[in-house]
């Protein structure tokens, strides 16, 4: 039998007020420090490496571009890791346990706790990758327009850098937690997350970013390498000229045209110029649509912009469907 | 105040009905007895009240007319689910600590003493401790938080007789001494004899019986007498379950009050709630006789008194 007895009950204050937030930055500390503590010396890692590659970029051009490009391929999956490890357990990982059950029964209220738990997280992951992506776009200024770092708007590097790279992770962060709630289990809502954000980053590399702005037009014959070169065609008098014209001019001309390459051959009109030089020199005009360099803060802003509308829009879901549907 | 109201509720998860027009009134200052077998809707209409799950249709109140979920009703009410789910890399002092974040109130000197006299260290992880030591805690934590309903579901489950008895011991002294309201389902009808004084019989979904103990233990009785003769009397009396042997037979009926005359040959005995709840279980459709005991299928208030 027990000797415990309770105390007189305490006093209810009418008022109700509610459990006040703060009291949560203790129970989502004590239930996250690891998740952060593992994140901080992932992205510590990644840091220094970053350091060192930059140091390199400074001192020897060529080996450090080599290694960050090849680097850049792995740097893509860092936010899509974090939003299948920091953020796909936060929700599924209550459900599956079934601990929701008693935290979600609480005082304090599931849809504040949710909103109480999932701030902190995502201002942490946002903040950590932005600090990686701007050590990024350190390491790589060195390289900007020479071999190996062609374009900053192009490619594979854009979105590791800065503001892109912390809101592409805030995105997958968020991914995670939604697909969290919707699939309530831990390693398929991982599985989920993955697929999801390389599904978006994606789409957006090839369909969206080089639409931000509509693209500039020239005939300028040289473009900056740091400039984004998007379709290049020819023109004579103005007009658009089609590829097979141009096939058949060259063929006049006695090159051999095959699968859209063209093949000198010895004695042909061609001379010494280039087919390029060729036909300028016979009134084509070559006119190329392209993003300048100067448009990257822009865009950077841009992605950053709609990325960042897009996981408040995912994380306010998530809310939403913990306060409509526990079980 | 009813601690738990409910009117033509009904819960479905895809196509299966978990609970069918649902009429109930848990009045306050009981221990309330949720039986009923696997599927009937236990852990649902616990779930409903306690705001986790949300009703296909019909009304559930809290607390005399909070709305489950609503902080006034999270504040009140402390639950316990089956299995006591509880952080398992968590420290029973981080779990201590949590709960204390979460609420108004939480009285830790009381959780310590509680959690001292169970023997669970404050230092170990809650993945730690045996099942019994699990089943503890959560109930523990839910009586630190003094809350106006306590909600248990299969609370007994993981507990040998011994914590059980301890375990009610406990319950009862919260009920003494702070006057909470308990509801908790269980399968254990033996244990519940002794602690609940309300019952309700949920089957398929729905409510059997329900009404407080020693009003539906003096409603019903048991006629044992010959077997031939049995027949006589199911079309008669309010037979709930008759029980044939090859000489007699146990008929548990439900009379009008102690008026009723006990035929010639026939001897009356009182019933046991154990013996009163199988005696529902094994019949589903009882609920349909007429008499005190019926569930509030149109007017809750009624149970309620």
């Amino acid at each position: 039998m027990t000797a415990v007895t309770l105390p007189a009950s305490p006093g209810r204050d009418a008022s109700r007020r509610p459990v006040p937030w703060r009291r949560m930055a203790w129970v989502t500390w004590r239930q996250h420090r690891l998740t952060v503590a593992g994140l901080v010396a992932v992205l510590g890692a990644v840091s220094l490496y970053l350091l060192m590659i930059g140091q390199q970029a400074r001192a020897f051009n060529a080996i450090a571009g080599h290694s960050l490009t090849l680097t850049a391929a792995l740097f893509q999956v860092i936010p899509a890791l974090i939003g299948a490890f920091v953020g796909a357990p936060v929700l599924a990982k209550e459900l599956e346990t079934g601990t929701f059950r008693y935290t979600w029964t609480q005082g304090f209220g599931r849809a504040r706790w949710t909103v109480a738990t999932l701030a902190p997280l995502a201002v942490t992951v946002t903040v950590l990758a932005g600090a990686v992506g701007f050590l990024f776009s350190w390491c790589y200024e060195p390289l900007i327009g020479g071999r190996y770092g062609s374009s900053l708007l192009a490619g594979n590097t854009f979105d590791l850098h800065s503001v892109a790279f912390a809101a592409w992770t805030l995105t997958a962060f968020s991914i995670g937690v939604l697909a969290g709630i919707l699939i309530r289990r831990v390693v398929p809502a991982m599985f989920a997350t993955l697929v999801a954000w390389s599904g978006l980053a994606v789409v957006t590399g090839v369909f969206l970013r080089p639409h931000y702005e509509a693209p500039l037009v020239t005939s300028r014959p040289n473009l900056p390498r740091t400039d984004w070169v998007m379709s290049q065609w020819w023109t004579r008098g103005g007009k658009p000229v089609s590829s097979s014209t141009i096939d058949e001019v060259l063929q006049k001309a006695g090159a051999k045209v095959s699968g859209g390459a063209v093949i000198q051959s010895p004695g042909s009109a061609l001379g010494n110029m280039s087919p390029t030089q060729y036909l300028l020199h016979h009134g084509f005009t070559q006119v190329m649509s392209y993003q300048p360099a100067s448009r990257f803060w822009p865009f950077q802003w841009i992605e950053g912009g709609w990325l960042l509308a897009l996981s408040l829009l995912l994380m306010g879901t998530a809310v939403w469907l913990v306060r409509r549907r526990a079980t | 105040m009813n601690v738990i109201e409910s009117s033509g509720l009904e819960k479905r998860y895809g196509g299966t009905w978990a609970l069918r027009e649902c009429t109930l009134a848990i009045p306050d200052g009981h221990v309330a007895a949720l039986v009923g077998p696997n599927g009937a809707g236990k852990t649902t209409l616990l779930n409903l009240a306690v705001g986790l799950t949300a009703p296909t249709s019909g009304i559930v109140t809290v607390l005399g007319g909070t709305p489950p979920g609503s902080p006034a009703a999270l504040d009140g009410i402390a639950f316990v689910a089956q299995d006591a789910p509880l952080y398992k890399n968590l420290s029973v002092a981080d779990i201590l600590h949590l709960t204390r974040n979460l609420n108004r109130y939480f009285d830790q000197g009381y959780a310590e003493a509680r959690l001292g006299e169970l023997g669970i260290p404050l230092s170990r992880k809650t993945g730690k401790l045996s099942g019994g030591q699990q089943a503890q805690l959560a109930p523990s934590l839910a009586l630190a938080r003094r809350p106006r309903l306590l909600v248990l579901d299969e609370p007994m489950a993981m507990l040998d007789p011994l914590a059980r008895h301890d375990f009610m011991a406990t319950v009862m002294t919260a009920v003494a001494d702070d006057g909470v309201s308990v509801v908790l389902s269980s399968h254990v009808l033996a244990e519940l004899e002794r602690v609940a004084d309300y019952l309700i019989l949920l089957s398929r979904g729905s409510v059997q019986v329900a009404g407080e103990v020693d009003d539906l233990l003096a409603c019903h009785r048991v006629l044992t007498g010959p077997a031939v003769e049995a027949d006589r009397y199911t079309e008669q009396l309010a037979v709930v379950h008759a029980r044939r042997g090859e000489a007699q037979a146990h008929l548990l009926i439900r009379t009008n009050g102690s008026t009723d005359p006990v035929p010639r040959g026939w001897e009356a005995y009182p019933v046991s709630l154990e013996e009163l709840a199988l005696a529902y279980l094994r019949e589903p459709g009882a609920a349909s006789l007429p008499g005190p005991a019926r569930a509030g299928h149109a007017e809750p208030t009624e149970v309620a008194l």
